[in-house]
């Protein structure tokens, strides 16, 4: 763990954009010449105005860090923070501007899943070629051959052409080949956006088994923070070409979380715009805070959350409840919490007497999964719904520095401590 | 493994002709792709790559030696001399046409993997190759058709096919870089083609050129210019290997022919490396 087998030092990657309307980004040869001939014949000025229209653009900009061996790294960032660019230039598929890059050991790069996949050729040649270009001998190709089918599920059709595969088939068959990659060094970049659940749950599982039973230095470029924080110890977070963070997975996460604007555990509708309610209730604010009072959007799985709805009842009602749905990222409903629970208080009251009220619903620590959540409320009384404000909070649970070893990599929307006994019943 | 990588701007990579060697698969696989998927889901498949050639000497034969009255040096039909030359002519203009456009062809490939770019036109002409393989093939069985055997001479053959080789890498990676710079490349490529046809002794032999060419007085040397043409010292070397020397062999032509070559291959290979690394940011 103590060695380093990447260390990138000021790594620079400049491109150069031309803001000219109609341009391709391709140079004609026409194009150049006319502009050598014009440039002969026009004053210096025009030329100048001409370069006005090319603007350079770093993607990457002095960028350091540095991978130990057999480390798991998440690379995060909004889009267009120059992750892929980093991975380019790691793979080697484009060259920096500035600084340098040191690699000990084999890099295999995964940037596309089906990368020369040729559609003509059959799933078995297909096999061959592709991880001919992943970089895998013809012998290493051959003995893993059999492994990469079974991984594939795809061995009755196995000397059918690609382009006949269904769309999950060519997915599993382009990944199969890449996971059974032997390199020191795997940079995977999104894969794992394409394809169903279970796919992308099968290929979380390999990419596990590499990093953990083979030992190998992985670097994972995703925007599924529920996968990162599942698979990474430590993360990068690129913002606009430099690292914005570095570390424990849990707090890279969170600064990603907290850089993001437009998410916010707390919900504060506008009456005067877009009031959310009807005449016998509205919604006034919905929040999520921490038991400590943070207001988030992050908190620490550990810590207990307050849900609080406040909301103006207008006209008495005979009954009336407030709930919500708790999604995850992929929007399942987590589950469902409405005030008809409460033990005992102000729903008699409230719905005898119009007025403003808070209903408080409390999530015990530790129940929470790591994950982006969001919250979804809605009141109603027996003749119709209040009000229904479909995700109107969003925040995050990360795990909590200190790290207890059970909140580790557990699947699932919730992770609550359920009670066990153990004791032997026979011999 | 602790082969370390330093990877770094403007860096001329010590190992790459190493990596080359180790990619040396891959460029295997390019091939055997291309040839695969050439032929595949086409009625007679294998057998265009013997119509075309056939079809075209036919065609050459009747055009230039009945129609333009060309003659066939002794005993030689101007069928066998039509298709010694119809052998390189049609290497070269397949690889070349096929190299120039590989590189865009497999753009995909380019931007997403890492390996030494000079595999992919490298392994078009390696594609063009076996379609010379059935043409030499369908010409040894003319041969036996029209009972015409090579001598001794065959034995020279091997040089020319090298020459061929360079000819066509060469200018190819020129093309196949330069394309992917200028996209308006690929509209040139079918004109040297067209072009080149004709200034090299494909339909006729190249004995019809004159050595001087006086024009308004002035004494041209069109041989040596003519020679220019790589081209034309491989086909005339060809004729020379297959048909018993029956053509003559123009030394002066030959010599250019290689030097040219050399210089095409070397500075083929120098403007690749140099354009190399900008090409999965241009593609």
């Amino acid at each position: 763990m103590s060695d380093t087998i990447i260390t990138v030092s000021n790594l620079g990657k400049k491109y150069r954009i031309r803001h000219q309307a109609g341009r391709q980004c391709y140079t004609a040869l026409r194009d150049v010449l006319a502009s050598k001939i014009k440039g002969l014949f026009q004053s210096r000025e025009s030329e100048i105005g001409d370069r006005k229209s090319v603007e350079d653009f770093w993607a990457l900009n002095d960028v350091s860090f540095e991978v130990g061996r057999g480390e798991v790294v998440g690379i995060i960032g909004r889009n267009g923070a120059g992750k892929s660019t980093l991975l380019k230039i790691l793979s080697r598929i484009t060259e920096p501007t500035g600084g340098r890059v040191r690699i000990r050991g084999r890099v295999a790069s995964l940037l596309e899943v089906g990368t020369g996949f040729h559609p003509e050729l059959t799933g078995r040649e297909n096999i061959f070629l592709n991880g001919a270009i992943l970089g895998m001998r013809r012998v290493e190709i051959r003995r893993k051959f059999d492994e990469i089918v079974a991984f594939a599920e795809v061995d009755q059709f196995l000397d059918t052409p690609v382009k006949r595969y269904s769309s999950g088939m060519y997915m599993r068959l382009a990944f199969a080949v890449a996971a059974h990659l032997e390199p020191e060094i795997l940079i995977v970049d999104e894969v794992l956006a394409v394809g169903d659940m279970e796919f992308q749950k099968k290929c979380l599982g390999k990419m596990q088994d590499v990093s953990t039973k083979e030992g190998r230095t992985v670097l994972f470029v995703s925007h599924n923070m529920a996968a990162i924080s599942r698979l990474c110890q430590t993360a990068v977070l690129l913002d606009k070409g430099a690292i914005a963070a570095r570390g424990n997975t849990g707090s890279v996460v969170a600064a990603y979380f907290q850089s993001n604007a437009g998410d916010n555990a707390q919900f504060i509708p506008d009456p005067a715009k877009a009031p959310v309610g009807n005449d016998t209730a509205s919604l006034i604010a919905l929040s999520v805070k921490g038991a400590d009072g943070g207001t988030g959007p992050t908190f620490v799985s550990s810590a207990a959350l307050k849900v609080e709805i406040t909301y103006r009842v207008l006209k008495p009602v005979r009954v009336l409840h407030v709930g919500f749905d708790l999604h995850g990222a992929d929007g399942t409903i987590a589950f469902n919490a409405i005030d008809m629970d409460a033990a005992e208080g102000g729903a008699d009251e409230r719905s005898h007497r119009p007025g403003v009220y808070m209903s408080v619903c409390a999530i015990p620590g530790g129940l929470l999964n790591r994950g982006r959540y969001s919250i979804t409320v809605g009141s109603d009384t027996p003749s119709g719904v209040n009000f229904y404000c479909e995700n109107a909070v969003y925040f995050y649970i990360v795990p909590a520095d200190g790290r207890d070893a059970h909140s580790e990599n557990r699947p699932g929307l919730v992770c609550p401590r359920l009670s066990w006994k153990i004791r032997q019943v026979s011999l | 493994m602790n082969a370390e990588l330093l990877i770094e701007p403007g860096r001329a990579e010590k190992n790459y002709w190493r990596d080359l060697w180790c990619y040396r698969e891959l460029f295997y696989f390019l091939a055997w792709r291309d040839i695969l998927v050439r032929y595949k889901q086409t009625v007679i498949g294998i057998a265009w790559a013997v119509i075309q050639p056939l079809l075209t000497t036919v065609v050459f034969t009747l055009v230039f030696n009945r129609v333009a009255k060309l003659p066939a040096p002794d005993g030689v039909p101007y069928f066998l001399l039509v298709m010694a030359a119809q052998l390189p002519w049609q290497f070269f203009s397949t690889s070349l046409s096929a190299s120039s456009n590989s590189l865009i062809g497999n753009a995909n490939l380019i931007s997403k993997v890492y390996f030494p770019r000079l595999i992919v036109p490298a392994g078009s002409v390696i594609t063009s190759f076996v379609d010379f393989l059935i043409t030499a093939g369908l010409l040894a069985a003319m041969m036996l058709w029209f009972q015409f055997l090579p001598d001794w001479r065959l034995l020279a053959l091997p040089l020319f096919v090298a020459l061929a080789f360079g000819a066509a890498f060469g200018a190819g990676l020129w093309l196949c870089a330069l394309n992917v710079k200028y996209r308006d490349f690929r509209y040139v490529i079918p004109f040297i083609v067209q072009f080149g046809f004709f200034l090299s002794p494909v339909g006729y032999s190249s004995d019809r050129v004159p050595a001087i060419w006086t024009w308004h007085g002035f004494d041209i040397p069109a041989r040596l210019l003519y020679s220019f043409n790589p081209m034309v010292g491989v086909i005339d070397g060809f004729r020379w290997a297959l048909l018993r020397g029956q053509t003559d062999l123009w030394w002066p032509g030959i010599q250019l022919s290689i030097v040219l070559t050399a210089a095409l291959c070397l500075s083929g290979i120098w403007y690749f490396r140099r354009m190399e690394k900008t090409f999965a940011d241009v593609i």
